[in-house]
């Protein structure tokens, strides 16, 4: 691999990462509120009551995109900690890191509103079934991700084992999202993604994708933010992490930290593996 | 061959044999997968199951009856196949109505009615306006026919 051929691969210094991170996260907050606010409004006083579940269904615009979201965060994830065990790239350690809280906090959001919606209109909060299963399963990966990462002192060790139970469970993901056609399931079945068009009426459908979108956004920045902090906490004695904590990285400082960077990955090196 | 690609032949490997290791398992699971069963395979066993289990399907249209001054019902869970009768004391779901989607947890009486001890409503994933469905049913006609809300 031509390392220096792909331009995005300067984003796997820490350096050149929270340059960019820091000019990106300022619009994607305004943006995320900008879209929440869209959403909920279109979600609470445009979309219209069902006619089974009257005003209960509206739980929906936030169960939908924060299941989404959890599912999507892991194969992120998962990605994240393959690119670390077989590249050894730092900053990919440092994106997963980031991801996992996010991840758990979506999936934990998605099976409770699951279970407030499920009590009045299933009739039962919670069941076995194997979409709630699974999606329980994944809540646990998150959360052992986190405490695999965070029980060993050497941070190299740690990021390993770790990416390694983030790649195995990678599988549950096909799992949660194909239950519902593979098995009898109580969760019903896709509304949204089908092959005939949604099975909603269109505000709701616009009311949904406001709200997925300002996930979607939110998850950016938070994450995005606290991969900048765990990047400056990772080096916290360099040169650009000192002038970035103060609010004063230069371009120069920035670039000769992402070459240091790029002797220290020696295998993106146009020569390869030492 | 260089210790990366090596590292990622054994990523690519791990993630392949868990895969398939999971595919055999749930494979095998099959039939614990499954969260019930139709009224069909219910008719299609030799021997009723004597122990605790669900059926699932639709409330059978006009099977509904209620018993005055209680909350006992009785109703036939139907997959358009076959049907088979339920009776339930207690609260029903919300969502709960003929022609919708059900799931009963019971067991099987030696007369072949369903002793449910718990009733849930299963969502079929249609949304639809209120004043849609009123203009459907006026109609009779489909979701097309209606514009949009």
């Amino acid at each position: 691999m031509k390392g220096r051929s792909i331009p995005w691969l300067k984003f796997t210094a820490p350096a050149s990462f929270y340059a960019l991170a820091q000019r990106l996260v300022p619009w994607l907050w305004p943006a995320a509120a900008l879209c929440a606010i869209a959403g909920l409004y279109m979600g609470f006083f445009v979309a219209p009551p069902d006619h089974q579940q009257g005003d209960a269904y509206r739980i929906l615009f936030i169960h939908v995109p924060t299941a989404w979201m959890g599912m999507l965060l892991y194969l992120l994830l998962a990605v994240y900690g393959a690119i670390f065990l077989v590249w050894r790239i730092k900053m990919a350690d440092i994106m997963a890191r980031a991801i996992a809280p996010t991840g758990a906090l979506m999936t934990f959001l998605s099976l409770w509103t699951g279970a407030l919606w499920g009590a009045p209109t299933w009739g039962t909060f919670w069941v076995w079934d194997a979409r709630l299963t699974s999606t329980l399963i994944l809540l646990f990966l998150f959360l052992g991700y986190m405490a695999l990462h965070a029980a060993s002192d050497d941070r190299e060790k740690g990021g390993r084992a770790a990416s390694l139970l983030a790649i195995v469970g990678a599988v549950n993901v096909p799992i949660i999202y194909f239950s519902v056609e593979w098995w009898y399931n109580l969760h019903q079945g896709v509304s949204v993604m089908r092959s005939d068009g949604p099975s909603m009426a269109d505000s709701m459908v616009a009311a949904l994708l406001l709200m997925i979108a300002a996930f979607w956004i939110y998850a950016g920045a938070v994450v995005l933010r606290r991969a900048q902090v765990e990047a400056l906490s990772r080096e916290p004695r360099t040169e650009w992490a000192q002038a970035a904590a103060v609010g004063r990285l230069t371009r120069d400082q920035r670039q000769r930290a992402a070459a240091d960077t790029a002797l220290d990955q020696q295998p993106l090196g146009p020569e390869g593996e030492a | 061959m260089k210790k990366r690609h090596q590292r990622l032949f054994l990523v690519l490997g791990v993630l392949a044999g868990v895969s398939v290791a999971t595919a055999l398992v749930l494979n095998a699971f099959r039939d614990n997968m499954t969260f019930f069963i139709t009224p069909s395979e219910v008719q299609a066993k030799s021997e009723v199951p004597d122990r605790h289990f669900r059926i699932g399907g639709l409330v059978e249209e006009g099977s509904v009856e209620r018993v005055e001054d209680s909350t006992k019902v009785t109703f036939r869970v139907t997959d358009t196949e076959s049907s088979v009768p339920v009776s339930f004391e207690g609260i029903l779901p919300d969502l709960f109505s003929e022609g919708q989607g059900v799931v009963v947890e019971g067991r099987i009486s030696p007369e072949g009615v369903f002793q449910a001890d718990n009733v849930m409503a299963r969502h079929d994933a249609e949304y639809m306006p209120t004043a849609a469905k009123e203009a459907i049913e006026q109609a009779e006609g489909s979701a097309e026919d209606i514009g949009d809300y």
